[in-house]
This record gives structure tokens, sequence and C-alpha cells, in this order.
């Protein structure tokens, strides 16, 4: 019952953004559109990373990661070459993304949350949607899976701070565009770094236009067990990785998500760590 | 109390020996009861707080000999009815008496699988000792005999003479049960299954088997080698174990109950749910269920900071809420991640501690302080959100509670601030929602806790469960008991 993790396939997708086709057989074949799993590489030392599933191959028994070099471990599993084995990989975990026929959906990806965001995106064009997809990067090269969201998307957005691709714009730029025409969006979903998503959500908010959100904070277990992960949702307390990642963004209190955060940013500036979070 | 180093413990014992030894086995009662008790030799305090080893070294063989001499040989066997697994305490401290320590650790390993971590971690104060004629005769429960270092010491002998000792397994009955989760109910289950023949698969979430064991229980309490030790014996006798593996995630229950063609499962998923306090304040950075802060020093060896790749967050004043073994474990874990002043903040006193009494006089001796009739109301932190005070209120003891313990009351208007910067929460754990919740038809009451019946049984045929996820937060003793309880309920089942 035990999978070798090999990796089938490498490629880089950017600068610093890599992908990895993994066996992974039971984690396939169970995966829905925004589960993630939790990535160790060796059995004492390593840390556990939290990545999202960014797609299966049922029939080869893979699964596909993809993910930004930011940190120790992202750079170490960098440096793996295809035919190389990851030690451990758990999953799938967190709740699906709830995928229904809700009409026009916005699918918001910002730098690496393209990769969490193209599940999702193909879920909700595959349940009938109206697919707009809104990528948007610090630059052109740091554009990810432009293809394969063009692909299905009825109309993709192309947004870069440095105007490089697409328009010279943040990604809630296009999305107040949306929100002001008629009819507006049914559903946006927005994932990438806190403040886009942030910032997403208080764009849409005056529009009542449900915003989904999907967060990456800190994990050990990833299971339930440590509450690391915990965000303020409505006052609430809630664990990203078993009651989410994904949340109502209009209910998500994201200034106390970006703090902590930074939990470990103290040592991380002077020890060897960098900073490990992948958004 | 002033510690006594090892040498000066063993020295000592020596010499009582070479005048005891040779008319041990005339003793009267009333000479026995003037043998003195046996400390337990220890790491001197100034040291082991800045290190992750082993506190306590274990009784020398001539402790263990003076300890076991205390011991009355008493016909009602009182000690026995404390022990949650019914061990025959007195004819395992007999043979000890008799020197024969493979009888001792054969006698004690019949009714319980894991004295190498029982004799540990047993709360023995509120089990065996409690019951102890020689505590009761000199009216106090620390003079009883020290069952639980008697039993570490004939478990530590084997393991150093005999290397663990392997288990008998009879021949194989083709079938195959799965056992959800490596901790002691866990690992208890699957011993017994395996030696009555079944083929036994033994799933853990963690990249590691042992459970709590190994993500809880710190080193300097319970060394990890020990924990490894009793999975090798599992994976020796043929159980296989599978890592990685999240029942209800990974696979559910149902399917791999169904698809998989397990005859029965157990499950032993621990209670892993971390409780908070629900107060203002307490999702600032520096607050920590006491699950996240151990789990990181401990399974990801976060003490290690030149090895480990998992931080450690970095504390001068540390407040621990609670006192339980947890609540201690993560104080005593803080001192040696680096605090300069760690405070376990609790609301009642001393006496209603549910921790090991000798684990609140080894922290005392580390230094940590302890602050009785105090709870936390509110957190604050600074304009980065990190911990910088918390809101305190006294208390005082009232009438007893449904616990038999006295109920904390809160003293009105007595408010006041404390100056941290780390609040770690160890109030309880609850069982994790994840099975009831991707199990259909598996019944729970209203705590979470999945409902069983007197041989184990939950409400799924041939579904057994046992440990925390059936207890709430116990103890190691009573989730292996349960464990073993539900093997013996699934053989009976197969034979049928």
């Amino acid at each position: 019952m035990h999978s070798q993790h090999t990796i089938l396939k490498k490629e880089r997708l950017a600068d610093d953004i890599f992908r990895l086709k993994v066996s992974a057989a039971l984690i396939a074949s169970e995966r829905k559109p925004g589960q993630f799993i939790i990535l160790q590489l060796d059995d004492d030392y390593s840390e556990r990373i939290p990545l999202t599933i960014a797609d299966a191959d049922l029939q080869e028994g893979s699964i596909t990661l993809i993910f930004q070099r930011v940190g120790k471990t992202t750079r170490q599993l960098a440096e793996k070459r295809e035919g190389d084995t990851i030690a451990h990989i758990l999953g799938p975990l967190g709740q699906p993304t709830h995928i229904a026929r809700f009409g026009a959906v916005v699918c918001i990806g910002g730098g690496i949350g393209a990769a969490p965001l193209y599940p999702i995106a193909q879920a909700m064009q595959a349940a009938g949607n109206k697919l707009i997809v809104i990528l948007g990067a610090r630059t052109k090269n740091l554009l990810i899976l432009e293809k394969e969201l063009a692909s299905i998307a009825a109309d993709l957005i192309i947004c870069t701070d440095d105007g490089t691709s697409g328009q010279k714009a943040l990604v809630t730029a296009p999305l107040l565009e949306l929100c002001q025409k008629n009819p507006r969006p049914d559903l946006v979903v927005a994932i990438g770094p806190p403040i886009m998503m942030k910032f997403c959500a208080e764009t849409t908010r005056p529009f009542a236009v449900p915003t989904v959100v999907s967060l990456n904070t800190i994990m050990v277990d990833g299971t339930g067990m440590c509450g690391g992960c915990r965000v303020s949702v409505d006052n609430t307390t809630k664990f990203v990785c078993v009651d989410g990642p994904e949340f109502d963004g209009h209910r998500v209190d994201f200034d106390n998500m970006i703090q902590r955060l930074k939990a470990y940013h103290p040592q991380e500036e002077t020890a060897r760590h960098q900073c490990k979070i992948g958004l | 109390m002033t510690h006594k180093s090892f040498s000066e413990l063993s020295l000592n014992a020596k010499k009582i020996w070479d005048s005891l030894g040779p008319k041990a086995e005339e003793l009267t009662l009333k000479e026995r009861l003037k043998i003195p008790p046996q400390d337990m030799p220890c790491q001197d305090p100034r040291i082991r707080k800045t290190n992750v080893e082993e506190v306590t070294a274990g009784y020398t063989l001539e402790q263990a000999m003076i300890e076991a001499a205390r011991c009355l040989q008493c016909p009602n066997k009182p000690c026995v009815t404390g022990c949650p697994v019914a061990i025959d305490i007195p004819r395992f401290i007999k043979a000890i008496q008799d020197a024969d320590f493979q009888a001792a650790i054969d006698i004690i390993k019949k009714s319980s699988l894991l004295p190498a971590v029982c004799g540990r971690v047993c709360p023995q104060e509120n089990q065996c000792q409690e019951h102890c004629t020689v505590g009761l005769a000199l009216k106090d429960i620390q003079q009883a005999v020290s069952i639980g270092r008697l039993e570490r010491f004939v478990a530590d002998w084997e393991q150093v003479n005999k290397g663990g000792g392997s288990p008998s397994v009879k021949t194989s009955t083709g079938k195959k049960i799965a056992v959800i989760g490596s901790g002691p109910a866990g690992i208890t289950a699957a011993a017994e299954l395996c030696r009555a023949g079944h083929s036994v698969t033994l799933f853990e979430a963690f990249h590691k088997p042992g459970g709590v064991l190994v993500y809880g229980i710190p080193e300097f309490r319970l060394p990890k080698q020990i924990v490894k030790n009793e999975i090798n014996t599992l994976k020796s006798i043929g159980v296989a174990v599978v890592t990685d593996f999240i029942v209800g995630r990974t696979r559910s229950l149902s399917d791999l109950r169904q698809k998989h063609g397990f005859a029965a499962m157990f499950i032993g998923a621990g209670a892993g749910l971390p409780k908070f306090m629900n107060i203002p304040g307490e999702n600032l950075v520096g607050v920590f269920s006491a699950n996240e802060y151990l789990t990181r020093a401990n399974l990801m060896k976060a003490y290690d900071r030149n090895k480990a790749d998992t931080p450690a967050f970095l504390s001068k004043n540390v407040a621990v809420l609670g006192g339980g073994n947890v609540a201690l474990d993560a104080a005593r874990m803080a001192l040696r991640l680096g605090a300069a002043e760690v405070q376990v903040i609790y609301r009642r006193t001393q006496p209603e501690m549910p921790a090991r009494q000798e684990e609140i006089a080894h922290a005392r001796e580390e230094g940590v302080v302890f602050q009785f009739l105090e709870n936390v109301k509110q957190i604050y932190g600074d304009n980065q959100g990190r911990v910088k005070s918390m809101q305190c209120l006294r208390y005082e003891l009232g009438e007893p509670d449904s616990s038999g313990r006295p109920r904390p009351v809160e003293i009105k208007g007595s408010e006041f601030i404390r100056e941290v910067d780390t609040v770690i929460v160890a109030i309880g754990n609850e069982p994790h929602p994840l099975l009831r919740q991707t199990t259909p038809g598996l019944a729970t009451d209203s705590r979470g806790r999945v409902i069983t019946d007197e041989n184990s049984r939950t409400s799924i045929p041939g579904v057994y469960a046992g440990g925390d996820i059936v207890l709430g937060s116990a103890t190691v003793i009573l989730a292996m008991g349960q464990g073993r309880r539900a093997a013996q309920a699934i053989n009976a089942l197969l034979q049928s």
C-alpha cells in the first residue's frame, strides 16, 4: 500500500518556478480540485511543506506539483532530477473546492497561485460555467500556465506589474471592470499572494460578488493536529488544513493571517532559513 | 530538593545493599518499612535544561534490589487494583527480589506490551502506587514502593541484555486486519493481532510511527529509541507499517475495508485536535497549541537548530496554560529551546494538577515557575501582531465539581497584566473529526468520541476502536489496555 514517490518529469516553467510529475497512485485517484499534499524530503531533519496538487494522471498514477524556489526545501526540491524520489508525500488533504454550475466564474491567479487555480478552473469549466481567467505576475517570464488556462477559458486577461505582457495593471483592475458590468460575475476564485487575495476580496465586496480564496498558511502536520495554520474567519478560528484551504474571502482576517505568516521571520533573517512561505 | 548525583545515589545504594542483601529474604514487614526509598538518579537540573537527553537514568541494580525489598508482598495485592491493565505487580517485584529479571519482565508482559514506555510515563501515584500498603503505612504516597521505576528497570534490563525479546507468533490465519493509528493503542492492538496469526497493516498519517509517543512526549522524558524498538519488534513479527497514509483522506475507512479486503479494523487514531481557550488575542503571533510546539520540537527535531529545517519560535518569556503532563512537557521544552523564563499558569493548585508528581518536581528543579489559582482572560499583541502581554485573573477554590476536584472560581476585579512573548495553550485535545466526517455510520458522542461497547465494538460491524479516540484525552496505559481488549475481541470474532 506504500507508494514510492518517483519524479517522472521535471520542467522549469519560469525562473524560479518548477513543475514536477511525481508517482503517487493512491493520491492521484482520490484527489479533487482544491486539495493539497504535505511533502518532506527526508526522515529526520527536513520540514513538512504544503503544496497544492496542480493536476493528476490516473493512468500513470501521478500527481503534478508546481512550486516556487523560495526556501530551503523548495531549493532542494528544485535540485532533484527525473528518476529521483521524494521521501514522504501525504495527501490528499483539505476540503475539495465546491464545484457547481454558478454561471460566470472569474478565476484569478497571482504568480504561483496559478498552479492551485488551474485544477479549479478546469473543474469550473467542466461543470458548465463561463470561465474568465485573470492571470497576474510581476513580469512576463513569471507567468505560468498561460497556455493551459487559455485553452479552457472563454476569456483570458493577463496583467503584469511592468507591462511586459498584457495590461500593465494589478489583477484587481480588470476584476473591478468585470464587477461593474452587467451581469456581474456569479463567483470569483482568487488564489495568489495574501495581499492580492485581500484586495480581490475588497474589490468584490461592494458588489456582493461571492469570492473564494485559497489560503497557504504555515503548517506542520497538515491534518488538523497543530493549529499552526489557524486563521480568523468571521472572528471564529478555523484551521486552513482541515476547514480550508478555501474560505469566503469577505470573512477572512487577512491582516492577522499576513502577520502570522511572518511568525518566523526574525530568525529566518538571521539564520540560514530563508522565507519558506510559498506565496 | 537538592540534587543528588548519580554516583552519590549509586554508592549509597551499594552500601545499603551490602548490609541488606544477605538477609533480604528474611526481613520482617517492619524492617522492610524502614528500608529507605530509592531516589531516581537524574541529570543535574542545571545541565539537563540545556539538553534533550533523558532526565532520568533509571535505577542501578542495587537500587532496584533495595526498592524491590521494600515490597511487603501483600496477599490482597491492592496495587493491582490500581493498574488499568492489572499487571501482577507483587509477583514481578518478587521476581526482582529473587534477582530473576527475565521472570519479572515476562510477568509484566503478560499484561502490558510497553513496559519501557509505561514505566516512564504512567501516572503511578494515581494508579498502582496510590494503593500501595507501604505508602499508606508511611502516610505518604511519595514513599510507596516505586513500582513504575521497577517496571522500567526490568524493561530496560531486557532491552540491554536480550535485545527486547521477540514475541512468538501463531501460524497464519490468512486474515487481514487494518490498525489505524500507531500510538499506544494501535501498537498494542497490532502486536496482539499479529501474534494471533493475522496479517496486520498499521496505518500512520505522520512520516514516523509512534503517534503521541513520538510527536508529543519529549525525548527528555521518553527517548525515541524506545518507541523505535517497539516498532521494530512489530516489524520483526510481520506487521506492515504504512506511514504517510491518513485514513479518511488517502482512503476512506469504508474503501479500505471493502476494496482492500480487511476482515476487521481497529481505530486508534487518538485525540489529535488541540483545544484553544477561545479568548481574544489567541491568534496572535506567538500563541501555540502545545501540540504544535511539541510536534515542532519533538517530531521535527527543532531543538537541533543547526540541523533541523523546522524552526522553533524564539522566546524569552513563556507562559504555558494548563496543568497536565503536556503543559509540563511544553514548559520544559521551552526552557531547552532557550527561554529565559517559563511560567505554568493553572487555575487550581498543585494537588489538583493532573501531571505526574515527578514531572512537577523535575520542572521546578529546572526553573519552571508555577502560578497557581490564575487564568488568562485576554492576550495582547504589539503593532506587528506579536504577543507582548496577557491579562490574567486570580482564582480561588470552590465546591468540588463533577471531576471531584475543587472548582476554580474567579475573583472578580482581580485582573492584572503579565508580560510574556509566547503563550502555549495546553488545555487538552479532542478526537480528530476526520474519521467521523468521512465514515458514514460511525457513531460518536457529543464530544466527538467514537462510541464503543464493552468489547470495543463501534457501530460498524467489524470495526473496533480504542484509546483516546474513545476516551478523549487519557493516558498511555489506558490506551494500551483498550488496544488489547479490542484485539482480543477481534480475535474472538475471527475465530467464530
